[in-house]
């Protein structure tokens, strides 16, 4: 198809302080495509895609919109030049009907007339297929009809570009494909769409073309039947299939006693954070891992094991006895610790200082009524910020003040003090400097050596491989495999990732 | 089409409900009471057992209470008992202006209406009577048995009410004549009716070393606070001693102080309206003619030196 | 050695200069200030014979410790829920209201008087007061924690309602208690000079100096109220802290509430404790605490207590002309508490930063002189 090119973005730079966010980027839209936007964490896709709707003010780089070069200042602007957005969480107002959510802020005159404002948002919603009266309450409708009504809304108002940011992420398996119908509707009108998902299956259920883009550099720009699964992965992870220098540690392995029984081991384990249910188990001494695409359920796995995420079924055995965990604390005192993810709103207590931060899990398991006196405490935060070299003013310093990387140390000595048999390391390294990185990876090793088992979550392969001797791969909120010793390689993690053997 | 339909619900319901609004024939005279709440003072709360005791079934009366301190709901408690088909309203006011349109309503309806406790500004044809009472004369009867005490010297410590309020620049207008005279006022303070604020205002005097000779409270448990503050700081307080002790509303613990001579007055501030009320209403259903408009309640002072046991249980609140 | 004093100086200097309670000190200090050049007779301590033929202190200083203790005690559980729920309870003194109304109604029996002595038992009428307001508490802490519904909010519905249950507790009367042992708890021990409202209040804050050494209550509210998510996932159950705040808060009122009562005999519901839940979240901020929640300096809590009482009485003494009283307190609150605002507190820190800086730089350049 040949069809004309709509929306040009050429060389597109945009940094934020301290960070190059994108770098040059290109991307372009055809009249009636959907074009996937793909990419991991910290890509550079939200960014673009704020870039182009005015939310963000691009440094460098020109935005052409049917060959004439336009600026963008807000998102009003946006919208006038005919390019809006679906946001993942619905912005309309529930409390009002599809037909006043669809006119309203948009024409004075229109939301005057009542019944003929109804008639028009009827005709409207039949040309879209949207199952839904005009008159209904938004709220009275499910998620699935109110991201349509969103995007009805959108496309009526004189809609060149539609961008759908991650429409999907709450939708069951009918509604997307509901939404999907709608989607190949405007298509056919020749509305461009923009799709932004972490959801591989649908990209290659509707999508025409992938731009990918890592670390806010352009990978590049395909048509889906050029890219297969597994490379479009690669593309991602930007690691090449045959780049495969497998640097497996030859650091000791805990032999000691009891070396093959499992610590934990789950069953069928389901929590509310929508994974499906899974099994896991980890032995003594054993450093496992989860893999997976963001957003691929690794972190609501061993959340539910934690007791993070309320569980509606399954069961978790310690040492082959089953054991109830409903809250983190009977995790933590089953000996199991838990390094979050998302270390500022999950893991640091901002304003309390670095000694604080290091006790108190310690002295949650203590209990309320033996608190840890001053002298006890200070002992406890000295050692571990030596331990870990932690750098920071004193044990006193409020842990906000601290760098990234040795937050994240606190966070750890956090965990290490309570000494857990179990610990999970939720991406330890994000966002810290490589010389943290390689201590904390070198970290994991020296204490699976000394019996502790550790399950390491990393989006960094490399870490994966270099750690892990067993990992657990999620695809779409899913279990999908089990990789074990030497065959733990770029290959077969991307290929499994991908879902193509 | 709904829409219209809603519509013509409305209008029926109008209608329905103008027509219920004839007057019931079962022998009792109903009376609608709209009032202010009865947690709002001990004062009130006299008074709405008042009412309530004389407002029954058996002196041959049907009563409906209600009671807000908001004058928009007392409008609408008014306009549900016309409504109701009431013969009488009788209303303590919690505002005076906005009445109008609900009082020609209840004109047009045939409802008598009574104001007791509080005026209003609103046309008197509008009204039948009200009785009141009238806190100038309440702080003109306080001043002139101070002035009749014949002090070497007058040294007042004046604590008001809250700023404002009706009772408050009545009881301190005649005061105010007197300082404007030559009486000394040490301090004018207010206490917002309350205890504390009114120790806090005599220890701070004391403190200032300043003499005073008489503390005129505006309410009885202001000047309760005043008393302590000068039982902490050992100065004597009451008949024949050095501090003229002088409150308001006449609780019945603070009529007991005047008993044992620890006060020295004690100005009434009558909540009693009902039977003036009652009395109105059997002379309006006999067909007779008020001779007077306005009904200025009588309100006692009491003087420590005269007053009886039997003071303290008839009119103790 | 002369370098060293000077050094030892500047980082005592420096650490006062960074602690919380420095606001409050200066406010403090300001206010002493003020009244030693307006009148110094103000600080006037006298020794007297009371009514009862005690010997008692009289004087402006023993009126605000006096009068200060309620709004201490309630300061104190104030600014645990604060610091826990990132908002404020405005209900706590209707809930002391309710607390007078049963200690009163307890205490004189059906007839709401009690001329010959109290006609029952103290302890029993103060314990049930206690059940009352922690009750109260806990319903504040239930919305507030397990519904998700905003503090203000929350409390508001006891805030409407308080006085009219207490004045339903009471049937509406008047209550009057004439009982010297019962004047004892708002009034004077025999034989010892100062008001026994404060010592209530000292034993209260020593209570919970027990209670923050011996249990990590200090450590969870300030987590919960900084970091919820994380304090859940460090094994905290933010949502019992929460509630235990408010429980506390109501535990207060009621303490609050048997003062009050217990000052004058009587129990006047709509004027008991009115308007001290304003005064108590102004302790809290006057404190220089972050009204969002987090964390808390108690002394500086409590130390704004007893600045508002300062507060108060040095207008009584300035005899401030009644309707021009709020006025006065307001200029002088607002200008108190923009500069215990965080953000004020940042820019005197840069300024005294900006200053060392300058200083540093100028003896620098007098020793290459």
């Amino acid at each position: 198809m040949a069809n004309k090119e709509i929306l040009k973005m050429r060389n597109i730079v945009k940094t934020f302080p301290g960070v190059k966010a994108l770098q040059g980027v290109d991307f372009t839209l055809r009249e009636g495509e959907i074009h996937a936007l793909m990419g991991e964490n910290g890509a550079g896709k939200s960014t673009l895609i704020k870039v182009l709707t005015g939310v963000y003010e691009k440094n460098d780089g020109q935005i052409f919109l049917e060959d004439k070069e336009i600026t963008i200042h807000s998102p009003e602007e946006a919208q006038k030049n005919g390019i809006s957005t679906v946001y993942q969480e619905i912005t309309l107002c529930p409390n009002l009907s599809v037909a006043e959510n669809l006119f309203i802020a948009r024409d004075g005159k229109k939301i005057k007339n009542w019944k003929k404002m109804n008639k028009e948002s009827e005709k409207l919603l039949q040309s879209l297929s949207i199952p839904v009266k005009a008159t209904e309450q938004l709220a009275n409708c499910s998620i699935a009809v109110q991201q349509m009504v969103a995007i009805a809304r959108a496309v009526d108002m004189d809609c060149k570009v539609l961008i759908l940011d991650e429409p999907t992420s709450s939708l069951d398996d009918n509604e997307v494909e509901r939404l999907f119908v709608l989607m190949n509707n405007l298509k056919a009108r020749g509305v461009g769409i923009i799709f932004v998902t972490h959801f591989l299956d649908q990209v290659y259920r509707v999508c025409d073309r992938i731009t990918v883009l890592r670390d806010g550099k352009l990978v590049g720009e395909y048509e889906i039947k050029d890219l297969p699964r597994v490379q479009l992965v690669s593309k991602m992870l930007g690691k090449e299939m045959d780049d495969m220098a497998d640097i497996k540690s030859d650091e000791k392995v805990y032999t000691g006693e009891n070396a093959d029984s499992d610590v934990i081991a789950v069953e069928a384990l389901q929590s509310t954070a929508g994974i499906k249910p899974f099994d896991f188990n980890i032995k003594k001494g054993e450093v496992n891992g989860f893999t997976g695409l963001l957003g691929s359920g690794r972190s609501e796995c061993v959340r539910a094991i934690f007791g993070a995420d309320k569980v509606v079924q399954g069961t978790v055995k310690k040492d082959g006895k089953e054991i109830k965990i409903k809250k983190p604390l009977d995790a933590m005192k089953n000996g199991i610790g838990y390094l979050p993810e998302d270390r500022k709103n999950d893991g640091i207590v901002g304003d309390l200082s670095v000694k604080d931060n290091i006790i108190i899990a310690l002295q949650v398991m203590n209990g309320f009524f033996k608190p840890f006196s001053k002298a006890e405490a200070e002992k406890f935060a000295e050692e571990y910020i030596k331990l870990l070299n932690i750098k920071t003013a004193s044990s006193e310093t409020p842990i906000k003040s601290l760098s990234g990387g040795n937050q994240q140390k606190v966070i750890l000595a956090r965990w290490l003090l309570t000494h857990p048999q179990y610990l999970i390391l939720d991406e330890p390294t994000r966002g810290i400097d490589v010389g943290t990185k390689v201590d904390i990876q070198k970290l994991v090793l020296q204490l699976a050596s000394e019996g502790m088992s550790v399950t390491f979550i990393s989006s960094e392969i490399d870490e994966m491989i270099r750690t892990c001797s067993r990992l657990i791969v999620m695809r779409d909120r899913q279990k999908v495999g089990e990789i074990k010793g030497e065959d733990i390689t770029q290959n077969k993690i991307m290929s499994t990732i991908a879902g193509e053997n | 089409m709904k829409k219209f339909l809603a519509m013509l619900l409305v209008a029926a319901m109008a209608v329905a409900c103008l027509a219920g609004c004839g007057k019931k024939d079962d022998g009792f005279i109903h009376v609608g009471i709209i009032n202010n709440d009865p947690s709002e003072s001990g004062y009130r709360t006299a008074n709405d057992r008042d009412l309530k005791n004389t407002f029954t079934e058996a002196n041959g009366y049907k009563a409906t209470f209600n009671y807000s301190l908001k004058n928009d709901e007392q409008i609408q408690f008014a306009e549900q008992m016309i409504n109701d088909g009431v013969d009488y309203l009788l209303l303590s006011a919690a505002a005076t202006s906005g009445w109008d349109t609900v009082l020609k309503k209840a004109q047009k309806a045939g409802v008598k209406v009574l104001l007791f406790d509080r005026t209003i500004d609103a046309d008197p044809s509008l009204y039948e009577a009200s009785i009141v009472s009238d806190m100038d004369k309440e702080g003109q009867t306080a001043a002139d048995w101070l002035k009749a005490q014949k002090l070497d010297k007058y040294e007042v410590i004046h604590i008001q009410g809250v700023m404002g309020s009706a009772a408050q620049i009545g009881r301190t207008k005649a005061m105010d004549a007197m300082y404007a005279q030559g009486w000394t006022k040490v301090v004018q303070q207010t206490g917002n009716w309350s205890e504390s604020e009114a120790q806090q205002i005599v220890e701070s005097v004391i403190a200032s070393g300043k003499s005073f000779n008489v503390i005129y409270a505006e309410n009885d448990n202001m000047a309760k606070g005043a008393a302590l503050a000068l039982d902490k700081a050992g100065i004597s307080h009451g008949v024949g001693k050095d501090v003229i002790i002088m409150g308001f509303d006449c609780n019945q613990w603070a009529l007991e102080e005047l008993l044992k001579g620890n006060w020295n007055y004690d100005g009434q501030c009558n909540p009693f309206q009902a039977s003036y009320l009652n009395n109105i209403i059997k002379k309006l259903e006999a067909g007779e003619k008020l001779s007077q408009k306005t009904v200025i309640m009588d309100e006692k002072g009491f003087d420590a030196s005269t007053i009886t046991q039997a003071d303290v249980d008839n009119y103790g609140i | 050695m002369k370098s060293k004093v000077l050094n030892n100086s500047k980082t005592f200097f420096k650490k006062l200069t960074s602690n919380q309670i420095i606001i409050p000190l200066l406010a403090l200090l300001f206010l002493i200030v003020f009244n030693l050049i307006r009148d110094p007779g103000f600080f006037e301590i006298k020794v007297v014979t009371n009514t009862s033929g005690h010997t008692v202190w009289n004087g402006n200083l023993m009126s605000i410790i006096d009068f200060g203790s309620e709004l201490a005690i309630l300061t104190i559980g104030m600014t645990f829920v604060t610091a826990a729920s990132g908002g404020q309870d405005i209900s706590i003194g209707a809930t002391a209201a309710i607390a007078g109304s049963i200690i009163a109604r307890i205490l004189t029996g059906a007839d709401g008087r009690a001329p010959q002595g109290m006609e029952g038992s103290l302890i029993l009428a103060f314990l049930v007061a206690v059940l009352a307001c922690v009750l109260c508490g806990a319903f504040n802490g239930t919305l507030v924690a397990y519904f998700k519904i905003p503090p203000m909010v929350a409390t508001l519905i006891l805030f409407t309602a308080g006085r009219s249950i207490a004045s339903w507790i009471n049937e509406n009367r008047n209550i009057s208690i004439v009982d010297d042992k019962f004047m004892i708890i708002g009034g004077f021990i025999p034989g010892i000079p100062i008001p026994t409202p404060f010592f209530i209040a000292v034993l209260c804050m020593i209570i919970t100096a027990l209670v923050l050494k011996f249990t990590t209550l200090g450590l969870y509210t300030q987590a919960v109220g900084i970091n919820e998510n994380s304090s859940r996932l460090n094994g905290i159950n933010p949502k019992f802290i929460k509630l235990l705040t408010f429980m506390i808060l109501g535990l207060g009122a009621a303490v609050a509430g048997l003062i009050k009562v217990s000052r004058t005999g009587t129990c006047n519901y709509a004027g008991l404790c009115k308007d001290i839940e304003m005064d108590a979240i102004l302790a809290v901020a006057l404190g220089g605490n972050a009204l969002g929640g987090g964390k808390f300096n108690l002394k500086a809590s409590i130390l704004g207590a007893y600045i508002i009482q300062f507060l108060t009485t040095t207008l009584l003494a300035m005899e401030v002309p009644s309707t021009a009283l709020p006025a006065y307190k307001a200029v002088v609150v607002i200008i108190l508490v923009v500069f215990s605002s965080p953000v004020v507190r940042e820019k005197m820190n840069k300024l005294s930063a900006y200053i060392k800086v300058k200083t540093a730089k100028n003896v620098g350049k007098e020793g290459e002189n």
